[in-house]
């Protein structure tokens, strides 16, 4: 029994994190209808700006501050925004009346640029480095339960997050524009809404959520590297899938209902090699019977 | 073109030799046309026309490939669509296109998205709900579940909630029951004289549009090739036979 819960726990924590990363997909496919590859990049960047950032406010705050945590955090999601923003100025923009086809490629492009730029020596390095770690962490004992304050700190944060993103996008007037670009382009404009403006605000938000995940990610990963993106980014993407993309509940669920799976299957004795692959079998079948997702409606295409 | 002569006010609106092309197909073919402000003025002609081209290019949901869009005496050519907006010019589209997704009171806050001043939304709220009662009932229901008459007036309510000193409308007749037509037709007239807005109206009803506008141009395969007061225009025999059915 408290296996189970053990397991519970454990995939909550990853689920959350898959979560906020799906939110940056599903959102941009809302108000641009394609997958920005670069989001799991921006999530790297993310963690390396802590890296970076960790030894700073270490100085300025002492070790393992929570203060110095949350002024790394929130000063990586802030530069994470505005790399997320100048993706999309420089890369997507250009191609906004394009096919969706050469968006796609380019962003698969930008992804890659990223990602070996800054596996270069001058920049980043292949190699894995240690992430520091950022606030005191210990574990809890509760009857046969281990829970980490990371896992704690990991699912607190991400319930804080999806909070205020619930607000932003249902209470604000950017929010409710981000919705209304999301269901036509042209009648937002007609109403006056600036489209660049409430799709950069778009990406940024994505892009700051994805700098908090890597963060959150980074914490549980042996260490942080240039393509550490890639299997978290992946599954995010998926769990957006399998949400509905373009649903921002539908990617929260898709997120935890992917981490809860994985752990779980990894977590039986004998077949844990296999997790991955009883994981997406099962997100197959939920696609096979919910082509649309879980909280996706199915489209008919506009001739 | 209406007569410009000293005693006529300038036009609100005036469009100089304006050319749309989609690709190599010239849609929109050097059309020059005149609105006065107070005025109702048409744009009759049949489907493939012209007519939703030339209400988009105005709006800069699509640019010209030629020719000048003067408003207020300055030209708007270039301009992106949402400082078009901002200068009072609105348009309500062809297919309505309200947002599904939103519910109608959001849908109706989204019209005043450059209005900041809270209390002034208000008072296009309940200048809305004059109008059309019927959108106050439906407030928190999606807009996607309103029927075409309704969504059509959440439509017309959406842009007045920018308070336009000019609205176009596209084809608001369209997929809409009979009874409804003349209702909405009504208001539309209501917000002309009331509320001293320039209309600019489109609509493939041209018994309906001559009926209510001042002035109206016929537009044919990107052209303007009649135009004339309306009284006039549904006189001639031309327009009878094309555009009145007989």
């Amino acid at each position: 029994m408290s296996q189970i819960e053990q397991q519970l726990i454990n995939g909550l924590a990853l689920g959350a994190i898959y979560a906020l990363i799906a939110i940056g997909y599903t959102m941009v496919y809302g108000v641009l209808r394609f997958i920005n590859f670069a989001h799991s990049d921006v999530l790297m960047l993310g963690a390396f700006a802590a890296y970076f950032l960790a030894p700073l406010s270490e100085r300025v705050f002492g070790p393992q501050s929570i203060t110095g945590a949350i002024c790394v955090v929130v000063a990586s999601s802030a530069l994470c925004a505005g790399i997320g923003m100048l993706i999309e100025l420089l890369a997507y923009r250009p191609l906004r009346n394009r096919p969706k086809l050469a968006v796609l490629i380019t962003a698969i492009g930008v992804s890659l640029l990223i990602e070996y730029t800054c596996q270069h020596k001058a920049v980043f390095k292949a190699e894995t480095k240690p992430f520091p770690r950022l606030f005191p962490s210990q574990d809890f004992r509760f009857g046969g339960l281990a829970i980490s304050s990371n896992d704690i700190v990991v699912l607190l944060v991400t319930v804080v997050l999806l909070g205020i993103l619930w607000f932003v996008v249902q209470r604000t007037r950017i929010g409710t524009a981000m919705r209304a670009v999301s269901f036509n382009h042209q009648a937002a404009a007609l109403m006056g809404i600036n489209i660049n403006r409430v799709i950069s605000f778009t990406f940024g938000l994505g892009s700051a959520l994805a700098a908090v995940a890597g963060i959150l990610y980074a914490m549980k990963a042996p260490g942080i590297e240039p393509l550490m993106g890639v299997q978290p980014g992946l599954r995010a993407f998926i769990a957006a899938v399998v949400g509905g993309i373009g649903n921002l509940p539908g990617a929260a669920i898709g997120g935890v209902l992917l981490g809860a799976l994985e752990t779980f299957a990894g977590g039986i004795p004998g077949i844990s090699n296999y997790r991955d692959g009883i994981a997406f079998a099962i997100l197959i079948l939920i696609l096979l019977f919910k082509p649309a997702g879980l909280l996706g409606r199915v489209q008919t295409e506009k001739v | 073109m209406q007569p410009n002569s000293p005693d006529q006010p300038p036009p609100l609106l005036e469009l100089r030799d304006v050319r749309v092309s989609y690709g190599a197909i010239d849609a929109v073919n050097g059309v020059s046309l005149r609105v006065r402000a107070g005025e109702i003025v048409t744009l009759i002609g049949a489907n493939g026309a012209g007519k939703t081209t030339l209400l988009r290019t105005i709006s800069a949901l699509l640019k010209p490939r030629g020719g000048e869009i003067l408003y207020d005496g300055k030209s708007i050519t270039g301009l992106p669509p949402h400082e078009i907006v901002r200068r009072g010019l609105c348009h309500v589209p062809e297919g309505r296109m309200v947002f599904a997704n939103l519910t109608v009171e959001e849908n109706l806050r989204m019209g005043a998205y450059l209005q900041t001043d809270r209390g002034v939304i208000e008072r296009e709220l309940e200048f809305v709900f004059a109008t059309f009662p019927r959108l106050k009932e439906r407030l928190p229901q999606l807009a996607g579940t309103l029927s075409g008459g309704e969504q059509q007036m959440l439509a017309i309510g959406r842009a007045l909630m920018s308070r336009p000193r000019f609205l176009m409308l596209d084809e608001p007749s369209l997929g809409i029951a009979p009874l409804l037509v003349k209702s909405i037709f009504e208001k539309v007239v209501e917000i002309n004289r009331q509320h001293g807005i320039t209309i600019l109206l489109v609509e493939q009803n041209a018994n309906l549009a001559l009926e209510v506008a001042r002035y109206g141009y016929v537009l044919e395969t990107g052209k303007v090739t009649l135009e004339d007061e309306s009284p006039k225009l549904r006189a001639n025999p031309e327009v009878r036979a094309a555009y009145l059915g007989g």
